[in-house]
C-alpha cells in the first residue's frame, strides 16, 4: 500500500492537472452528497414574479422561466447525474467484467457467445442504440441507467477478457486451482480480485462519458423528465430562451456538465498513470 | 481485390443479423402491449384490437420474426401515427439532409484533426504539441449539444455572423434541383451558386460543432501513431540513408501512420451517428435524428423503431466501407487474403 | 570531396567521442573518450556485450541518436571533415551517399508498405545516383549485385514477402546503391541462421573488396569478428579498452577483459566445457561517482594507479591497450 500512496503523489508531483482534477472530484462529491441541503433555494420552488432574471447577488446563476434558481437546481442535479452515472458504469462493469472474465477464462463457447454479444451492440452506433433501449423500455430514469449500462458493456468484456486470458496460466492461478478451489471459485475468489485495479481504471475513464450519455439523453426528453433538476434537461429548457438572449438558462448547467465530465477523465487518466502507465497511448 | 470485397462482405452478415433481430426484440420489448404503443395513446380498445391483428402481434414470437423480415424485405418499416405516412418514405426523405451534415462534419474534423495530429508528432514539445494536447483531452469532454447551443448563442444570437438555425436553407431560398440530395453538390452541379453559399451558410455552425466532437479521437489518433511510426526502425533506416525529412515524414511515415487511424474512423462514426441526433435537435436540421427525436416526443414508436434500424444498417455499411479502403491501403492485408 | 591519397589518412578518424543521455533517473555518461580509426579497404570490428555502446558510437558518427543524446565533445573525421559538426541539412547529404549504416532485424529495418526496388530507388534518386525515371532499372541492377535472384520480380514484392536473409540483402542493397566510402554494419547478421550468416558475410566482404570500401562491423560475437575483420576494437561500458588486429587480439589479448571475452567465446582453441563466464555486471552509468576504469570494479588484476584516468599503451603493431595493468 504504501509504495502505492508514494507512487501516487509521484504522479501527482508530474502532472498537477492530475491533482485538481482530484480536488474537482471531491467538490463534485460534496455537492451531490450535501447538495439539497447546501442550495440557498428550493430548487423545484417556482416564482413567476423573478421569472428569467440574469445572474445577479441574490442568484447567482440567474433564474429560469418558473423563477426558479438555477444555482440551486444545477448543484441538486450533480446528485442525479453523477447518481445515473455511476449506477449505469457499475452494472456495466458487473455485467461486463463476469462475463468478459468468463469468456478469456473458459475460452470456448463461452468466449464465442460473449463475444457475439459484445459484436452485436458494437454493431449499433451507440447513442442510438440507447435512444432505441430507453424508447423499448419505457421513458424512465431506470432505463437511461440500463441502456448506458449495454452499450458499455462491450468494451468492459474486452477489456475484463483480456485480461483474464492473460493470467489464465499465471502461477497464483495455478496455485488456487491446485489447493482445490472449483473454478469458479478460482475466476471469483482469485481472477477477478486481481484485475480490479485495471478495470477501476477502465471505470472512472468511463464515467465522463456515461454522464454525457445520460445528459444527452434527457436533452433529447428521454428518461429523467420536468420539473426534475438534471444538467441535460437543464440545457434542453435553456436551449428554447438561447435564442432571445436569456443565456444563462443554458449556459451554466452545460458548463458544469462540461466541468464534471473534463473532472473524471482527468481522474481516470491520473489513475490509469498511477496504477498501471503502460496503458498509456 | 474482389476477394477482399468479398471476405468483408462476409464479415458484415453477422452484424447485419444481430442488428435486424435486436431491432426486433426492442420492437417486442415494449412494457405492456405493444399493441397499444402501435395504436397511440388515445385509441380505442377496439383500435387496439385492430392494430394487433394488422401488425399480426397476437401471433407467436418466431412467427412474428418471420413476418418482420418479410416487412423488412420489402421495405416496410411500418407507418408514422401522426402523419399517417409510411415511415421508410420519410426517412428517405430525410436521408440526405443527415448525410450531407455529417459527411462535412468529417471532412471538416478530419481536414483538421490530421494536420494537427502529424505537426504535433513531428514537433513534439513545441506550442502546437502542447494545442493538440488541449484539443485532444477538452474534445472528449465537450457535449456536442451543448457545444452547438454555444456556437449558435455566440455567432447568431451575438455576432450575427450565422445565419439563423432554420434548417438546411434560408426560409427565402428555394432548394436546387434534386440530383444527389445534398444541397452542396447538388447546387454546384447546376451552377447555382447563390443556394451553393445559402447551403453552405446553414450547414456551417451544425457541421463544426459536430465536427469539434469528432476532433479529439481523430487527432489523439493521429499523433500516437505518428510518434510510434516516427520512432520505429525503417524509419530510423531512411534517415540512415540521408533521405530528405519531408520523404521521411510524408512518404515513409504518415503512410505507415494513417493506417490505425482509418481503423479509428469506425469509432468516430458511431460517436458521429450518435452526434448527429443531438446537433440537429439544436439546429432544427431536417434530418433523420430530428425526426426519431419529434416521433419520441409524441410517442410514436414506428418512427423511433425505423431510425434505429436505418441507423445501425448505415453504420454496418461504413464499417464495411472502411474495412474495405483500409485493405486496399495496407498490402499486407490486402495480399495475404 | 577532394581525393586523399590512400592509407595516409584513414577513411574515419573518431577522435575523443563522448556522449550523454538525459533520462528521468539522471544523465547517463554512455561513451567516454572514445576513438579509433578505420583504413580505406579496412573491416574493423567493435565488439563488446550488450550496453557495451557500440551502436550509441555508430549512430553518433551518423548523426542519428535519440532525442535525449548529445555528443559532449569528439569529433568524427571523414573525408577531411567533422560528421559531429556539420549541420543536419548535410549530414542528410553524406548519409547513404558516402556513408551507410545497415541494422539488425532487417524485415522491421524496412518500410513494410513499400516495395523494396522503390525503397532502393528512392535512395539513388535523392543522391543523384540516377534520375527519376532510370531509378528502377537502377534498382534492379542493385538486387543483381546482391545475389537476389529474379531480381525485375522481386522489385516488387513487399518486405513481409521476403525472408529475413533476402531483406538484409535489400537493406544493402539500400546502403551500396550509391557507392559509399564507408559501411556501418550493426550486428547484420544476428537474428540470421549461420548459413545465411555467412553468405551475407561474404557478400558485404565482396563488395567492400570491389569497392575498396571501409567497414565497420558491429558484433557482440568475437568469432565472427575474428573470422571476417581485419582488426577488432573492443568496447568496455562505453570505453573502448583494446584495440589490435585480430591474429593479435586473439594470441596475445592484453587487456584483462579482452581475455575474459576470449575465453568466454567458443572456438577452435576453447571448448565448451571450458568456457568462463565473465564475473559482474556493467556498472551503472548513471553514477557520479564512477570510476576512470569503469572495468576496475570487476578486475582482478585491478592496483592502486587504476584509480587515475586511463593511459593509452601501445603494445605492438597498431596494438593498443588502455589500461595500467596490462597481461
Amino acid at each position: 500500500m504504501l509504495p502505492l500512496l508514494r507512487h501516487a503523489r509521484y504522479v501527482l508531483s508530474e502532472n498537477p492537472v492530475t491533482g485538481l482534477a482530484f480536488g474537482l472530484f471531491a467538490l463534485f462529491l460534496i455537492a451531490a452528497l450535501f447538495g439539497p441541503v447546501l442550495a440557498p433555494y428550493n430548487p423545484l420552488q417556482s416564482n413567476a414574479a423573478m421569472a428569467l432574471k440574469p445572474p445577479s447577488a441574490a442568484h447567482w446563476f440567474g433564474t429560469d422561466q418558473l423563477g426558479r434558481d438555477i444555482f440551486s437546481r444545477v448543484l441538486v442535479a450533480t446528485r442525479l447525474d453523477l447518481t445515473i452515472a455511476f449506477a449505469s458504469v457499475i452494472l456495466a462493469f458487473m455485467l461486463g467484467a463476469l462475463s468478459g472474465v468468463a469468456a478469456g477464462y473458459f475460452g470456448g463457447w463461452t468466449d464465442r457467445i460473449v463475444g457475439r454479444l459484445a459484436d452485436t451492440i458494437m454493431a449499433f452506433p451507440l447513442f442510438v442504440l440507447a435512444m432505441g433501449i430507453v424508447a423499448a423500455l419505457g421513458n424512465e430514469v431506470i432505463n437511461i441507467v440500463i441502456a448506458t449500462a449495454i452499450i458499455n458493456f462491450p468494451l468492459y468484456a474486452r477489456v475484463a477478457r483480456a485480461e483474464a486470458n492473460v493470467r489464465r496460466d499465471a502461477g497464483f492461478v495455478e496455485a488456487a486451482r491446485l489447493s482445490g478451489n472449483g473454478e469458479a471459485r478460482v475466476l471469483l475468489g482469485h481472477v477477478l480480485p486481481n484485475i480490479m485495479p485495471i478495470m477501476m481504471v477502465q471505470m472512472s475513464l468511463t464515467m465522463g462519458y456515461a454522464i454525457l450519455n445520460a445528459a444527452g439523453l434527457s436533452f433529447i426528453g428521454l428518461g429523467v423528465r420536468p420539473p426534475a433538476a438534471e444538467w441535460g434537461i437543464m440545457v434542453a429548457e435553456g436551449a428554447n430562451f438561447i435564442q432571445s438572449g436569456e443565456w444563462w438558462i443554458a449556459l451554466f448547467p452545460g458548463a458544469t456538465l462540461m466541468l464534471a465530465v473534463f473532472c473524471f477523465n482527468l481522474l481516470g487518466d491520473g489513475l490509469r498513470d498511477i496504477i498501471d502507465p503502460r496503458m498509456r497511448t | 481485390m474482389l476477394n477482399l470485397l468479398l471476405s468483408r462482405l462476409a464479415t458484415a452478415i453477422p452484424s447485419i443479423v444481430g442488428v435486424v433481430i435486436v431491432t426486433f426484440m426492442l420492437t417486442r420489448l415494449l412494457p405492456g402491449d405493444p399493441a397499444a404503443y402501435f395504436a397511440g395513446l388515445a385509441a380505442s380498445p377496439q383500435a387496439i384490437a385492430e392494430i394487433r391483428t394488422k401488425l399480426g402481434l397476437d401471433k407467436s414470437l418466431p412467427e412474428q420474426f418471420v413476418g418482420y423480415i418479410g416487412d423488412l424485405l420489402q421495405g416496410n418499416l411500418g407507418n408514422s401515427l401522426s402523419t399517417g405516412q409510411p415511415v421508410v418514405a420519410e426517412i428517405a426523405t430525410r436521408l440526405p439532409a443527415s448525410a450531407e451534415l455529417t459527411l462535412f462534419a468529417l471532412i471538416v474534423a478530419v481536414a483538421i484533426a490530421i494536420p494537427l495530429g502529424v505537426l504535433a508528432a513531428v514537433k513534439q514539445g513545441t506550442w502546437i504539441d502542447h494545442l493538440c494536447r488541449i484539443v485532444t483531452t477538452a474534445g472528449v469532454s465537450l457535449p456536442v449539444f451543448f457545444t452547438g447551443l454555444l456556437f449558435a448563442y455566440v455567432f447568431y444570437y451575438l455576432l450575427q455572423w450565422a445565419p439563423a438555425p432554420t434548417g438546411r436553407l434560408d426560409v427565402f431560398m428555394s432548394p436546387p434541383t434534386h440530383i444527389t440530395g445534398f444541397y452542396l453538390i447538388d447546387s454546384a452541379l447546376t451552377g447555382n451558386l447563390e443556394t451553393l453559399w445559402g447551403a453552405l451558410r446553414q450547414l456551417a455552425l451544425p457541421a463544426i460543432s459536430m465536427a469539434i466532437f469528432s476532433l479529439a479521437p481523430l487527432a489523439r489518433m493521429t499523433r500516437g501513431s505518428m510518434l510510434a511510426v516516427l520512432g520505429s526502425d525503417f524509419i530510423r533506416t531512411a534517415r540512415a540513408s540521408g533521405l530528405s525529412p519531408r520523404t521521411v515524414i510524408f512518404t515513409y511515415a504518415f503512410r505507415n501512420a494513417v493506417l490505425p487511424v482509418i481503423t479509428t474512423l469506425g469509432m468516430v462514426f458511431s460517436f458521429l451517428l450518435g452526434a448527429n441526433v443531438l446537433v440537429e435537435t439544436v439546429f432544427a436540421w431536417p434530418g433523420i435524428g430530428l425526426y426519431a427525436v419529434n416521433a419520441l416526443i409524441t410517442s410514436d414508436y414506428a418512427p423511433v423503431q425505423g431510425f434505429v434500424l436505418t441507423m445501425a444498417i448505415l453504420y454496418v455499411a461504413l464499417n464495411l466501407a472502411i474495412d474495405f479502403v483500409y485493405g486496399l491501403v495496407d498490402p499486407r492485408v490486402r495480399l495475404d487474403s | 570531396m577532394t581525393a586523399v591519397p590512400a592509407l595516409s589518412v584513414p577513411a574515419l578518424s573518431v577522435e575523443n567521442l563522448s556522449v550523454e543521455f538525459r533520462t528521468r533517473s539522471g544523465v547517463v555518461k554512455v561513451l567516454e573518450h572514445v576513438g579509433f580509426s578505420v583504413d580505406k579497404g579496412e573491416t574493423v570490428a567493435l565488439v563488446g556485450e550488450s550496453g557495451s555502446g557500440k551502436s550509441v558510437t555508430a549512430f553518433a558518427v551518423m548523426g542519428i541518436l535519440d532525442a535525449a543524446g548529445k555528443v559532449t565533445s569528439g569529433r568524427a573525421l571523414f573525408g577531411g571533415t567533422d560528421l559531429l559538426a556539420l549541420s543536419e541539412h548535410d549530414l542528410a547529404e553524406q548519409r547513404g551517399r558516402e556513408l551507410s549504416m545497415i541494422f539488425q532485424n532487417p524485415r522491421t529495418a524496412l518500410n513494410p508498405i513499400r516495395r523494396v526496388g522503390r525503397q532502393i530507388a528512392d535512395v539513388l534518386v535523392r543522391h543523384g545516383g540516377a534520375t527519376r525515371n532510370d531509378a528502377p532499372r537502377a534498382a534492379i541492377e542493385m538486387l543483381k549485385r546482391v545475389r537476389i535472384p529474379d531480381p525485375e520480380r522481386r522489385a516488387e514484392a513487399y518486405p513481409f514477402e521476403l525472408s529475413g536473409g533476402m531483406c538484409q540483402r535489400i537493406m544493402i542493397a539500400i546502403a551500396l546503391a550509391c557507392r559509399p566510402a564507408l559501411l556501418i554494419a550493426d550486428e547484420p547478421t544476428t537474428g540470421l541462421d549461420v548459413t545465411t550468416q555467412a553468405v551475407i558475410m561474404d557478400l558485404i566482404g565482396e563488395l567492400a573488396g570491389e569497392a575498396g570500401m571501409a567497414t565497420i562491423f558491429i558484433t557482440h560475437d568475437l568469432a565472427l569478428a575474428a573470422e571476417y575483420c581485419d582488426r577488432i576494437v573492443v568496447m568496455h561500458a562505453g570505453h573502448i579498452v583494446e584495440a589490435a588486429p585480430g591474429r593479435d587480439l586473439f594470441a596475445h589479448p592484453r587487456h584483462p577483459y579482452s581475455a575474459k571475452l576470449l575465453a568466454a567465446t567458443p572456438g577452435e582453441t576453447v571448448a565448451l566445457e571450458d568456457l568462463a563466464s565473465i564475473p559482474g555486471g556493467l556498472p551503472d552509468l548513471r553514477r557520479s561517482d564512477l570510476p576512470a576504469c569503469r572495468y576496475s570494479d570487476r578486475c582482478e588484476r585491478r592496483l592502486e594507479q587504476c584509480i587515475q584516468p586511463l593511459p593509452q599503451h601501445t603494445v605492438g603493431e597498431r596494438h593498443v591497450v588502455a589500461c595500467w595493468n596490462p597481461l
